[in-house]
This record gives structure tokens, sequence and C-alpha cells, in this order.
């Protein structure tokens, strides 16, 4: 992985360039930070002399002016780096996909570093021939691929109280979207043969904290997934290498990985994942349990409080959205902090329990402005205000926050997560 | 297909199976022939789980005498003597009576309704940094310790798979199963407000001024 140094820019540094570049911008018609030697009429250093050749990159990165393009974690969250969150830099990103490298991390033990001529899985409990599959058995199945979103319950569980952190980076970065190749975990079970009676599957991880959770059979013969690839490439150890489990819809900690044992059983475990954690705490102190399902949700990534507004006049708002329930169906955005709303525009492919990616168009004058976005999936969940998900949940159930984020636009560009009511 | 067609070969349901893979049908109904048959000895090494019931509970036996002096060793450092928590590590002990209020504090006493979370959790996950390193005598004195920290069990008390019925987990009837869609059924609308749906919005509350956001050289991933 790339670290970051004190060479190109920082987004903070950006960020500082942006906000007091707009006006410099406007008056100069060029960036702040450039070099006119390499700009027309002259010829640029890049067209005078040869690059490098191929092979040099074996496994290419990107520009070095991408620097600021990294996940980025919040250490006061958790007391070690072994069991905490990294986030996806969404506000730096476009499109549905997100690239490998910066898909966010959550990791309990840290990251399990599997050797794949040493992997195992293990297929037992309550089936008829108790199975051990290694990396090269799961990839001589029939395989699909499928593009899904994996959100943590515990996105934006920071923000149940109020505004906090600033920049949908943290706010919203415990999601990624990548296409998965993988075995659909029925064809599995059908191998081992399920036994009758069977209603629960405990999937467990080979990490240091052997993670491990129920899910209901019928999830599993639905659409779940043992992958083994992400956007064509084997899984990041970040993700579960060499394999892991592919609950679409559901919120990410279910999604086992470096998965090393499914077990059939009869009723569901109640592991210390879905009872102590996982659990949504309401106001009269009862908690709901089994919250599977992550509810559709949006974000507008620019502008946001990362990737301020940098000129005036025409002006594109770029946005993400995800249903666990199904396909998104359509965003509405409001600029009036949820006076008024239009609807925005999709653009790219629509999967169902994927990210989508949206777009919606304007003039800016450089009056403030209070940004939102709403997604309806095609259930006809509308993602609600905060303040209409509070009146239910109350501000202590940590996980499942999808209410309605607002970024407040000032002026001179700067963005600002702001609480509105 | 020349793949599947191998596989197959082995089977005898070639004529069955081929057409539906020709026809491009995702789930072939016939086993592939793929993977080893597990023996209950290799499963024995990784069947670690525990449910409520007390089902894959080993044999073994710990006191909460035993369990103090595990504890203390190989557990305090972070999790505090009382279980008070050391730092932002878990707090395994008190908070009894908070879960109603604006700071919950969720504990093995206030909060799990199973003893089996506890002991799965431990057994497989636990000590921090060392896990699956307790015997079994030990996975249970430790469990008994924390119990006992919480005033769930007396201090002279065994655990074991005996024993394991006699615990009673003050919190267990705090949960029940995901009920949104009737709850929050009002959240599914065909016709959502478009226009003047609200009172002109005012913010109520800044992030800045919360001041939590890493800056940026403080938060990058290493």
């Amino acid at each position: 992985m790339r670290k970051p140094t004190d060479e190109g820019p920082t987004s903070r540094r950006r960020f500082l360039a942006g906000a007091a570049g707009l006006a410099a911008a406007s008056a100069s018609g060029r960036a702040a930070a450039d070099n006119p030697k390499n700009q027309p009429p002259n010829i640029a250093d890049w067209t005078r002399s040869l690059g490098d050749g191929v092979g040099v990159r074996a496994y290419g990165n990107p520009s070095k002016y991408e620097k600021s393009v990294i996940r980025r974690t919040v250490p006061w969250l958790t007391a070690t780096p072994e069991s905490s969150v990294s986030f996806t830099p969404l506000h730096e990103l476009d499109g549905i996909i997100t690239p490998n490298g910066l898909c966010f991390e959550r990791h309990h033990s840290g990251i399990a570093e599997i050797d794949p001529a040493d992997y195992r899985l293990m297929l037992h409990g309550m089936v008829d021939k108790p199975l051990i599959f290694t990396l090269d058995d799961l990839k001589r199945f029939p395989r699909v691929n499928k593009v899904y979103f994996l959100e943590c319950a515990a996105n934006s569980g920071m923000e149940w109280r109020g505004a906090q952190l600033n920049g949908c980076q943290y706010t919203h970065g415990m999601v990624h979207c990548v296409q998965y190749t993988g075995v659909p975990l029925k064809l599995l079970l059908a191998e081992a043969g399920v036994k009758s009676g069977a209603s629960w599957i405990m999937a467990e991880g080979g990490d240091a904290a052997a993670m491990n959770r129920s899910l209901p059979i019928s999830k599993a013969l639905d659409d779940c997934l043992v992958a083994y690839r992400m956007n064509g490439e084997m899984l990041r150890p970040e993700n579960g290498y060499p394999a892991r489990l592919v609950v679409p819809g559901w919120e990410g900690n279910i999604w086992i990985k470096w998965l090393r044992r499914l077990k059939v059983g009869d009723a569901p475990w109640f592991t210390r994942e879905e009872t102590s954690k996982y659990t949504d705490l309401l106001e009269n102190g009862k908690a709901r349990q089994f919250t599977f399902v992550m509810d559709a949700k949006s974000i507008i990534t620019s502008p946001s409080p990362q990737a301020p507004q940098r000129h005036k006049g025409f002006t594109v708002v770029s946005g993400l959205a995800w249903s666990g329930r199904g396909k998104v169906a359509r965003i509405d955005v409001s600029l009036d902090g949820g006076r008024n709303w239009k609807t925005a525009r999709i653009d790219g492919p629509v999967y169902d329990k994927a990210c989508v990616r949206f777009y919606y168009e304007f003039d800016w004058r450089g009056e403030p402005l209070l940004l939102q976005s709403r997604a309806i999936d095609d259930t006809g969940y509308v993602q609600p205000s905060k303040a209409d998900l509070r009146k239910i949940r109350g501000v202590n159930s940590i996980y499942h926050n999808n209410g309605i984020q607002t970024w407040h636009l000032k002026p001179d560009g700067e963005v600002e997560n702001v609480e509105v009511g | 297909m020349s793949r599947w067609g191998k596989a197959l070969l082995a089977l005898a349901c070639i004529a069955l199976a081929a057409p539906a893979f020709a026809q491009g049908k995702d789930a072939p109904n016939k086993t592939l022939g793929i993977g080893q048959a597990a023996s209950a000895a290799v499963i024995a090494g990784w069947d670690i789980d525990v449910r409520p019931d007390g089902q894959g509970a080993p044999p073994g036996t710990g006191s909460v005498k035993a369990g103090e002096e595990i504890y203390m060793t190989r557990c305090a450092a972070c999790h505090g003597e009382f279980g008070e928590s050391a730092g932002r590590w878990p707090q395994l002990a008190q908070g009894k009576g908070t879960l109603g209020s604006h700071d919950p504090v969720k504990t093995v006493g206030s909060y799990f309704a199973h003893l089996s979370s506890v002991f799965d959790y431990t057994r497989r996950a636990m000590p921090f940094g060392d896990a699956q390193s307790l015997t079994n005598d030990e996975l249970y004195a430790v469990v008994a310790y924390v119990l006992n920290l919480n005033d769930i069990v007396d201090q002279n008390f065994v655990l074991s798979k005996e024993t394991w019925s006699q615990v009673k987990m003050p919190n267990a009837g705090g949960f029940y199963d995901d009920d949104r869609e009737k709850t929050e059924k009002a959240f599914w609308n065909r016709k959502p407000c478009m226009a003047n749906c609200a009172p002109p919005a005012k913010i109520i509350g800044h992030a800045r001024a919360v001041d939590v956001t890493p800056d940026d050289k403080g938060a990058a991933a290493q």
C-alpha cells in the first residue's frame, strides 16, 4: 500500500488551495499550483523525454499526483488499529465501482495473511456429507459475477447525536461496491446435502478473531456467494483473501472474511457479534437483533467537506446511493435542506443491491446552499430524514443510521457537515 | 464446459444434467464430486462454536477463584481489574440500568443475553493477540470470574457443562427480532413530497464546532 508522504497535495492542502483559489481561479483562469512551462505554447517536459518502459510498473499504481486518494482512519474511535476501521475516500471517486485498494477495512484482530496452499473451507453440521474444500476446489465450481455494495452496519454511526465528522469519507466511507466472482453458496450446500430441519448457518473466519455470525439458511440458498475475486483479481488480504462470504444487501459484519468454516444448524448461535455488537439499542433500553438488511441510503460525494466547490456557474453534484432491499429506483436532491426536491439523473448501470451513481446539474451563483440527497428503492422505501429516524430509534443504536445527510455549501466554496432542523 | 463435462463423467446423471448446462442454467441439481470428505477428527480441531443451549461446550471445569488469577494475568491489562476497562478497551462489568439512559454501558452483566456469547467469543478470540491459547479449564474459569464480576454467580461458583444452565443472564429478555417493516412502515412512501415539504431549514449543529475530524496527516492510513 502506498504511504502518504509530504510530497504531492494532501486533501487538506487541496482543500485550502481550493477554497482560497476560488476567487483567484476565476480571475486568472488557471489552477493555483501549476507550472506554465508545461503549458501551451510551451512544450511540456513529458512531451520531450521518454517515460518508463513496459514492465517497470509490473503492478501499476495510481499517478503520483493522486497521493491524497487513500483510506483514512479516525484514531480516537478505537483502542487499537488491529480492531478498527479505515474509510473509503468516497469524495475522490466516481462511477459505482470502488478500486480494490480503496475499499474500507474493518478488522477485528488484524489482517490474516493466508497461504492459499493451506486454505481450507470446512462445511459441516446438519449435512449428509461433511466436506473440506481447497481454494482450487472452490474455483472448480460454476461461478458467477455480481456487483454488490457492502456497507458496515456502523457506517454513519458517529452521527446519531448530530453532525460530528467533517467529510463524507468519515461519515459514509464504510461502504464499497465491487464485482465479486465466486461460487453460489447453494452449490456448496448442495454438494454436502443439507439435512431436513436445518434453518441457520454459522459462518466463521480464519483470522485471529475467528469472527462468526449466524444467517438464515433461506438467505444462504438465495443469493449468497463464497467469493474469491473482486474486480477481476483475487481478493485483497484486507478483504478476506483468499475467500469470503458475500451476503448481498446485508450488513457488512456478516460477510465473513478469510472464511474457514460453515456449520449448518437448526437455530441461530447468538454469537457475540450478533448480540453484544450489531444489535440496535432503542430508547426504551430494548434492542433489535438480527437487523440484517441495510436500508436505502445516499450521500453527495462532491461537493462535500473534503471536496469543496472551486468555481461558480455550471456545477455537477455527484453522489452515491444503494439499498439492501433491491435496486435504487430514484434519487432526489435538495438544495435548501429538504424543503424542495428535484429528481437526480442516474448514470451507469443499476444492479440489484449495488451502488448507483447519480448527478444533479445546476448553476451555482455563490449563494449558500444546504445540499441533501434521498434514495428511493424499488420497494418504495424512501431514505428518511435524521429527525424521522431518531423519532423511532432514539440516538443510542449506533448501527443502521441511513438518515439524510446535509452539507452546507458556503459562498467561499467550503462545505461543512451540518445538522438542520 | 469441458471441465464441467469431466466432472460430470464421474456421475451417473450426464444425460439429465448436461442439457441444463448447455442452456446456461445456474444451479445443477446433481453434486459435482468436488471437495474432500471431512473426518470427525479433522472437524474437531476447528469445531469450537458454542450455542446458548450449551451445544458445543467442551469438557472442562473452572472456578471463580481460579478464574481470578487467569483474569489478572491475561485480561486485566485491557479490561481493568474489575472489568471496568482500561482506556478504550471493552468494559466487561457494571452498567446495569443504563441501557435506557443517554449513556448506555453495554457489558456482560448489563447487555449480554446469553452465557454462550461470552464463552464462545472468549474461546475463539481472547486473549486479544493470543487467541485460542487458553485450556478448556482456564476458559471455564475466566468466564466464571467475569460472571462473578457482574454478580451473576457467587464467588464459590464453578462453571462447567453441568452448571451451564444455572447461569441466568440479567438482560436475557432485552432483545427482539428486527421489526423495521412494521415499526418503520411510514418510510415506505410511493409519493414523497417534492415541494414546500417543510419550513425553511435552519442549521442547528456544525461538525466544525465539535472538532473531532482528524487532520489529514494524523488520519492517513499507514
